[in-house]
């Protein structure tokens, strides 16, 4: 029991949770603000990954990390595009189109990687973000190195929550994004054109998801491999459902699990082989079908979500 | 621009959708390949080539598309009726393992004639029980089952990798994680002396069959239909929607359990965690290529397979990365949804 409570009291465990955090919270708002306006993106996998390639060749190749994100974000934004072209133009089925959209993603990531990177025996590298640490919050003791030495799209996503929770609950553009995703018949009684709310809302959404991949490569990691993003867009699908699509929630979902996840990492080498370790890698995956299953009937879901909207049919 | 529904479709144009898709397909990754310096038709030949150039290379693309077939099939029955089954790959996975294990440790020693239709079903039984799981979350606590279908891949086959580590490794795999092997009476007889081809793609075919007759000619195939296209709609005509969508959940699961059982008793006899590169998902492109059709499924499969097996060795002579492969198959299945669509609208100014 000792073990558990010194992983619980160490700083590096909360540092680590805001690092697993991080790209949980770019995805999971993503996928909720292409949800509040009535769009599912299961594009998210195959997006994370093109964001992860994309953001990481752009520094390989001389440009600055900012200058590889923001690539990361317009990258994302045009998948986004695609996924709206064929879900909102010709409305398709949502959950097909965006198995498409992660498939083709994916597999031009890995293309486009091998062929800017030939086959080496190890996988070169970049220069990451570094950690800032906030002045004078940073000094105080366990708080200073738990919470406040992270790296900027760490701070920049937990600000994203609070803009985007800010935006949809408090601005006419919000009252139109849920309008839409609520009944874009009425939204468009209202003046409102629910095609290009959808369009919109759609392409900023991937783009975060290209910013969560960007992420993994330009901050947790600093090399791009295949299969890197291993589930986390599927994990944020789920956490837009425990969070009742509610961009506050989805940054305090993405923290309790994140905490699960760098818990178990360390309960793992604690000790020390005598559970296989397959065991807790298990966790992650096995907790967001829970959550799914605890939250699923509570949460309120946009009502037009997955409906495609034609003007005039109804 | 509108999009206005057509009041019938033209056979002639349902029957050259897939054609026209694919050739999109081509023509768009051809650009890429163009992009990447290789001349784009002798590409395309190559793959031709690589896939069907030899008798090694043709029985290699069979054997390739005998679990695209199966894993195909299993995603088409389960999409028709709107049962959103993307977890193939751990029903794969879980299928092959269950036979393995039996093969190995249950019926070992029994006689082939009785032992391959036992671990057969046993693991067709392994990915029904992954499929039923979700199903349960979804009818039980309405929890969309492409989220948890998807999740439960992952836990599958680290499931499986920590069984070949730990009670089902082979003590003889000089210390790498495989399981212990069918016995020789549990392998799928060959199609082809000195070949890897062999009995599932009959397995596979024969079942694409059935299941085209089951779709079009039962009860159940329409009513499984009916619950897709129109769930409230069904439920009012007496469709018995529950019971309909855990009979699909069965032979979606099972066929692509079946699929695993398949691989692991027709090519190494042991599972190790890169059995599939990935059969499961490739399966939803073979089944939306197929435009949910069994028998289509056949032909999308030996497409999907000719692609994987023949970039292989285009890849090795001109340079470009075999994924190419996989852009290809993606961007058919892209094609294929637009196409599909223009079969159902016009375009009206």
């Amino acid at each position: 029991m000792s073990a558990v409570f010194d992983i619980i009291a160490s700083a590096g465990l909360w540092a680590a949770v805001f690092r697993i955090a991080t790209p949980l919270i770019f995805g999971t708002l993503g996928a909720l603000l292409c949800e509040r306006a009535g769009v599912l993106n299961l594009g998210i996998e195959g997006i994370m990954t093109f964001g992860a390639m994309i953001g990481w060749l752009a520094v390989y190749n001389g440009a600055d990390l900012w200058t590889g994100f923001l690539l990361a974000a317009l990258g994302g934004g045009v998948f986004g595009l695609l996924h709206a072209g064929l879900t909102v133009t010709l409305g398709l089925s949502q959950h097909v189109a965006g198995l498409g959209v992660t498939l083709f993603a994916g597999s031009f990531s890995y293309f486009v990687f091998r062929l800017a990177v030939p086959v080496a025996g190890t996988p070169p590298t970049i220069t990451p973000f570094q950690p800032i640490a906030i002045p004078g919050l940073s000094d105080l003791p366990f708080l200073g190195p738990a919470f406040f030495a992270q790296t900027p799209p760490t701070y920049l996503a937990i600000l994203l929550a609070l803009v985007l929770a800010y935006i949809i609950f408090r601005t006419p553009l919000g009252l139109a994004i849920r309008m839409t995703g609520e009944n874009p018949h009425a939204a468009e009684a209202q003046g409102i054109n629910p095609m290009v709310v959808r369009y919109g809302a759609v392409i900023a959404g991937s783009a975060l998801m290209g910013m969560a991949g960007a992420f993994l490569t330009l901050s947790a990691f600093n090399s791009f491999f295949p299969t890197m993003v291993q589930g986390r867009g599927w994990i944020c699908i789920a956490l837009v459902v425990f969070a009742s699509w509610r961009p506050e929630r989805a940054l305090l979902g993405a923290l309790l699990f994140a905490f699960f996840d760098g818990f178990q990492l360390r309960l793992q080498t604690a000790l020390g082989g005598a559970v296989p370790y397959q065991l807790f890698l298990m966790i992650p995956y096995i907790l967001s079908i829970a959550a799914l299953a605890i939250m699923a009937r509570r949460a309120r879901v946009p009502q037009a979500l997955m409906q495609p909207y034609r003007r005039g049919e109804r | 621009m509108r999009f206005e529904r057509r009041e019938h479709r033209p056979v002639a144009l349902v029957i050259a959708t897939p054609l026209i898709a694919i050739a999109a397909a081509l023509a768009i990754a051809g650009v890429l390949i163009a992009i990447a310096g290789a001349p784009v038709f002798e590409a395309y030949w190559r793959i031709l080539l690589g896939a069907f150039g030899s008798r090694l290379s043709a029985t290699e693309t069979l054997t390739r598309a005998t679990p695209l077939i199966l894993t195909g099939l299993a995603a088409a029955v389960a999409f028709r009726a709107r049962l959103w089954n993307i977890g193939g790959e751990g029903q794969f996975y879980l299928g092959a393992i269950t036979a393995a294990w039996a093969g190995s440790h249950l019926f070992g020693t029994w006689p082939s004639i009785v032992q391959i239709p036992l671990l057969l079903v046993f693991g067709a039984v392994a990915g029904m029980i992954l499929l039923l799981v979700p199903l349960w979350l979804r009818l039980r606590f309405s929890v969309d089952e492409v989220v948890t279908t998807l999740l439960l891949n992952f836990v599958a086959v680290l499931f499986v990798s920590m069984l070949i580590d730990t009670v089902l490794k082979d003590p003889l795999a000089f210390g790498w994680p495989q399981s212990q092997s069918i016995s020789e009476a549990g392998m799928l007889p060959k199609l082809l002396a000195r070949s890897r081809l062999h009995f599932g793609l009959v397995i596979a075919i024969l079942l694409a069959l059935v299941l085209a007759f089951v779709q079009s000619r039962t009860a159940f195939g329409m009513q499984s239909r009916a619950a897709g296209l129109n769930p409230q709609g069904a439920a009012f005509a007496g469709v018995p929607l529950g019971k309909t969508l855990v009979a699909v959940a069965c032979i979606s699961g099972g066929l692509a359990g079946l699929a695993g059982a398949v691989e692991v008793m027709g090519v190494q006899g042991y599972v190790t965690t890169n059995l599939s590169p990935g059969y499961g998902y490739s399966g939803i492109v073979v089944a939306m290529l197929a435009n949910l059709n069994p028998l289509g499924v056949v032909l999308a499969g030996l497409f999907t397979a000719t692609m994987f097996v023949g970039a292989d060795g285009m890849s090795r002579s001109l340079g470009i990365p075999s994924y190419i492969a996989d852009v290809i198959v993606a961007l058919s299945l892209l094609s294929m949804l637009v196409a599909v669509f223009f079969t159902q609208y016009r375009i009206r100014r």
